[in-house]
């Protein structure tokens, strides 16, 4: 008896937390909507768009996901590859900015 | 968060148990139900697709020195006799969230055995996920009909119909399985096949409501694709 209700408390959350998360995530929408509503442009822009965006992800992520409450080993071996995923972000901007630089560099000069 | 105790194995928390799972014997996540670590594993390497669509994006869009149709105009909806932007894709965001705040109670109730609230909050799920891909095909048929291809378009670079299609409708095509599956899971729940311990589909195992916590990470998940889809390419 004893051990059924150690499980259970393990298991499950208190509703709160989830309705919380959910009501953050509305809001944090409306502000990244908000973002482009009101036609902030620039750095400003961007850095306004990636804040919400990993907040936004973050929470999914942490209490919808359950990812607070795992274990550590599942964890990492979900979050370590996304360094992966950064390392080709930044060999790709490379790659653009090359890319890019040939294109006017030739379509002005012509070759 | 179905650390089932197994005999002889006691859960650690912290990098403790961190260090005890990647050293255990035989099996590392002891005690996770074998679907959940599987649709983990899944749900990883659909990252990675999803980071190279997202990155090709980057690249192409990055590398045309033909101005990038603008989103905020190209999604903008005219409703009442005024330009309003992006309207239909924040309501396409609004009803994922919805349908992802829904379903992360589906889970807790699952875990409570609290049998209709739980398949009640699936089917809202369901119908969430459905208004969702309903909006994005209403989407892909007006950007067709203005002329928007996968090699051409009336608003700028022609690179954008082709990332457009290809990321919103992989997405759209998870968002479809996802619906198809919450309706089946909504029919077990009410079924009781997880109280009975009824048999699923390809295997020997007894039906859990562990498996409505298995649904709903693949659901989160295409919730998380939209919010990096969401900035990156409607409102970059």
């Amino acid at each position: 008896m004893d051990k059924t209700k150690k499980q259970e408390q393990t298991s499950t959350h208190k509703i709160g937390i989830y309705l919380w998360i959910w009501g953050l995530l509305f809001v944090l929408s409306f502000f990244s909507y908000m973002v482009d509503w009101y036609q902030f442009q620039g750095m400003l822009r961007w850095s306004l768009i990636l804040f919400f965006m990993f907040l936004k992800a973050g929470l999914i992520m942490a209490f919808f996901m359950h990812l607070y409450w795992e274990r550590y080993a599942l964890v990492n071996v979900l979050l370590w590859p996304m360094t992966a995923i950064a390392c080709f972000i930044f060999l790709m901007v490379a790659e653009f900015e090359y890319t890019v630089f040939t294109r006017f560099f030739y379509f002005v000069v012509g070759g | 968060m179905s650390d089932l105790k197994i005999e002889g194995y006691e859960f650690k928390p912290g990098f403790k148990g961190m260090a005890k799972d990647t050293g255990s014997d035989q099996t590392m996540f002891k005690g996770v139900h074998w679907g959940k670590a599987m649709m983990w594993i899944f749900l990883l390497s659909d990252t990675f697709i999803f980071s190279c669509f997202l990155i090709s994006y980057m690249k192409g869009r990055g590398s045309t020195i033909i101005d990038w149709p603008n989103p905020s105009e190209v999604f903008g909806l005219h409703v009442f006799g005024v330009d309003v932007p992006l309207l239909l894709i924040a309501i396409m965001t609004f009803v994922l969230i919805t349908s992802s705040g829904t379903m992360a109670l589906a889970v807790k109730y699952g875990y409570e055995k609290n049998k209709k609230m739980c398949g009640w909050l699936i089917l809202a799920t369901a119908i969430g996920g459905l208004t969702f891909v309903g909006m994005q095909a209403f989407e892909w048929g007006k950007l067709i009909h203005e002329g928007v291809r996968p090699w051409e378009n009336p608003f700028g670079a022609p690179q954008f119909g082709s990332f457009f299609f290809m990321i919103t409708g992989f997405h759209g095509t998870h968002v479809s399985i996802g619906v198809i599956f919450l309706f089946i899971y909504a029919y077990k729940t009410f079924a009781g096949h997880y109280d009975e311990g009824k048999r699923g589909w390809f295997t020997t195992m007894k039906g859990d409501y562990v498996e409505i916590e298995i649904l709903g990470l693949y659901w989160h998940f295409v919730d998380l694709v939209w919010v990096f889809i969401f900035a990156f390419f409607y409102l970059w």
